[in-house]
């Protein structure tokens, strides 16, 4: 089978000298779970955010579906990021909008510039916004302003905003990393779903490699701009994240069997 | 080595003050200034004042005339402030970090921006007084170019502030460059461009005051008329009337601050 998204030979370069990715490559599957887990600085969300081109790549080449995105111009690239979901750490709503504009707001890609201005979106598309909150569990919320949200409440408009797009994939950098535990739960149970029963691939950016194992089909583990591990989420050993995580990885070292049984 | 850090700052600090004070004795100096004679003619001015600088019955009658004056200088401070608005909104969306649409047209804009803001309004009038002699229009431009300066660099830094996550946000999802901007960076900002708006129009009714002085318009003109012919009675009362309007803008805008925050 023909992978969704397949990265190839990533580089990129901030400045002079500070590489922030070596030589990266990897492909992820249709309906795949994939994390990414490296220490801070490692370049997790400077390779996700190189896939959508939200940063330009200095070299290598990145192909989703059949575009090479790489080499996109500026309205096909538009068109290619309509294609993709983007789930952030701090939510990036609108604060002052309600929750319904917030979820809207994925749909701007498709508009023209005078619908874009004006906000001018059809019934059929009220209504999918509608729907779409009401299985987040946020059909009390519709017409609150996102900003007397709870977080876990505002990660799930954001989750909203994506799904309105009809995205073949979901890229989400970090997307629980300001939750509580609770919600955490609530928001990594949702993007399962969003995989599992939509068909949605999902690339997540995680820093709790116990969730990352749980959800997981499969863990790429970066460590200082490369890929150092590239498996499935059952075969991560200790070893291995001793290797992605460095020094850091005493703090991280729980027991694995645990998590592997849960 | 933390030491010689704290020890260097006081002397640091030790110099300046030196400095400052070797500067206001040499400007003493130079300007025959005498502190002692400066301080002790306060109660002497308070005791004019309060003989000869209040609005008497008479002066009263002038009141229309004054408040005629007044409104004229309330609305050009308005209407520059206004228009100056307009344009700084556009020149902050070309120059914010944010919303720019490339580095150079960004940078371009900024620099606009900031040579207008380094000169200040009084300056502009003395400017302006050449191309548009004594009338209102120099009062109007002279506050127009003064605001939007000031107000291009408030609206940049307002939508850096507030609109930087969505702008991503919207982005991503490969919303166009409108889109964006009246979607995300306007609903963001909105409020807070209101609030600098009303700051700039009381700041504005106060140098409006002074630049009528200067080009000969306004209820600054009619003061200055009424002082030098010695009707000290009715240039107490433009001075009230002043006050009055700045105080009641002043208020005005904290009640829209409040609503629309
Ligand atoms: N805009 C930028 N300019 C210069 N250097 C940058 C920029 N963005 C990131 N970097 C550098 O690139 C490297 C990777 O950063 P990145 O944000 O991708 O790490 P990360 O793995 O997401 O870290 P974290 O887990 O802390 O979010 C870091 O060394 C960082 O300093
Ligand atoms: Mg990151």
């Amino acid at each position: 089978m023909k992978a969704l998204l397949e990265v190839n030979h990533l580089t990129k370069q901030f400045g002079k000298d500070s590489k922030a990715l070596t030589d990266v490559s990897f492909s992820v599957q249709e309906g795949e779970f994939v994390s990414i887990i490296g220490p801070s600085g490692a370049g997790k969300s400077t390779l996700l955010r190189c896939i959508n081109r939200m940063i330009d790549a200095t070299g290598g080449d990145i192909r989703f579906q059949d575009s090479q995105v790489m080499n996109l111009k500026k309205k096909e690239l538009k068109q290619v990021r309509t294609k993709i979901g983007m789930i952030f750490q701090h939510y990036n709503l609108v604060n002052r909008l309600s929750v319904i504009e917030n979820t809207l707001h994925g749909k701007l890609g498709t508009k023209s510039t005078l619908a874009g201005v004006l906000g001018l979106y059809s019934k059929e598309e009220k209504q999918q916004a509608v729907q779409i909150l009401n299985v987040l569990g946020l059909n009390e919320m519709i017409y609150k302003r996102a900003d007397q949200l709870s977080g876990g409440q505002k990660q799930r408009v954001g989750i909203a905003r994506a799904l309105i797009q009809n995205p073949r994939m979901l890229l989400c950098d970090e997307p629980i990393a300001s939750l509580d535990p609770n919600s955490a739960k609530v928001i990594m149970d949702h993007l399962k779903k969003v995989s599992t029963t939509m068909g949605i691939t999902v690339v997540v950016n995680l820093h709790q490699v116990d969730v990352a194992i749980k959800y997981s089909d499969r863990i790429i583990g970066i460590n200082k701009g490369q890929v150092v591990y590239n498996g499935s989420a059952k075969g991560l050993t200790s070893e291995d994240i001793q290797r992605i995580y460095g020094s850091e990885a005493d703090d991280l070292i729980f027991d694995i069997g645990g998590i592997h049984a849960g | 080595m933390q030491a010689d850090i704290f020890a260097k700052k006081k002397r640091n600090t030790l110099a300046y003050l030196c400095l400052l004070g070797a500067v206001t004795m040499l400007a003493m100096v130079i300007t025959e200034y005498n502190a002692v004679k400066g301080i002790a003619s306060i109660p002497k001015a308070v005791q004019w004042g309060m003989a000869n600088f209040y609005p008497t019955a008479e002066s009263l009658e002038k009141l229309p005339v004054i408040l005629e004056k007044m409104q004229e200088t309330l609305l050009v401070s308005i209407a520059a402030t206004t228009a100056a608005a307009v344009f700084a909104l556009l020149f902050a969306i070309f120059g914010s970090n944010t919303t720019r649409i490339n580095r150079f047209f960004g940078a371009v804009t900024r620099g606009i921006a900031t040579v207008f803001r380094n000169i200040d309004v009084a300056a502009w009038a003395l400017i302006l007084l050449f191309s548009f002699g004594q009338s209102s229009l120099t009062g109007y431009f002279a506050l127009f170019f003064g605001s939007f300066g000031f107000l291009t660099r408030a609206f940049t830094e307002t939508i850096d502030e507030v609109s930087g996550g969505s702008v991503e946000a919207l982005k991503a999802t490969g919303a166009g460059y409108f889109s964006i901007i009246f979607q995300s960076v306007i609903p963001s900002s909105i409020p807070q461009i209101i609030s600098w708006i009303l700051f700039m129009i009381e700041t504005n009714i106060r140098s409006a005051t002074l630049i009528g002085l200067l080009t000969g318009s306004g209820i600054g003109f009619t003061f200055n008329l009424y002082y030098k012919s010695l009707a000290y009675d009715t240039a107490s009362l433009v001075v009230i009337v002043i006050i009055a309007a700045i105080l009641l803008i002043e208020f005005a805008s904290n009640y829209v601050r409040k609503v629309i925050l």
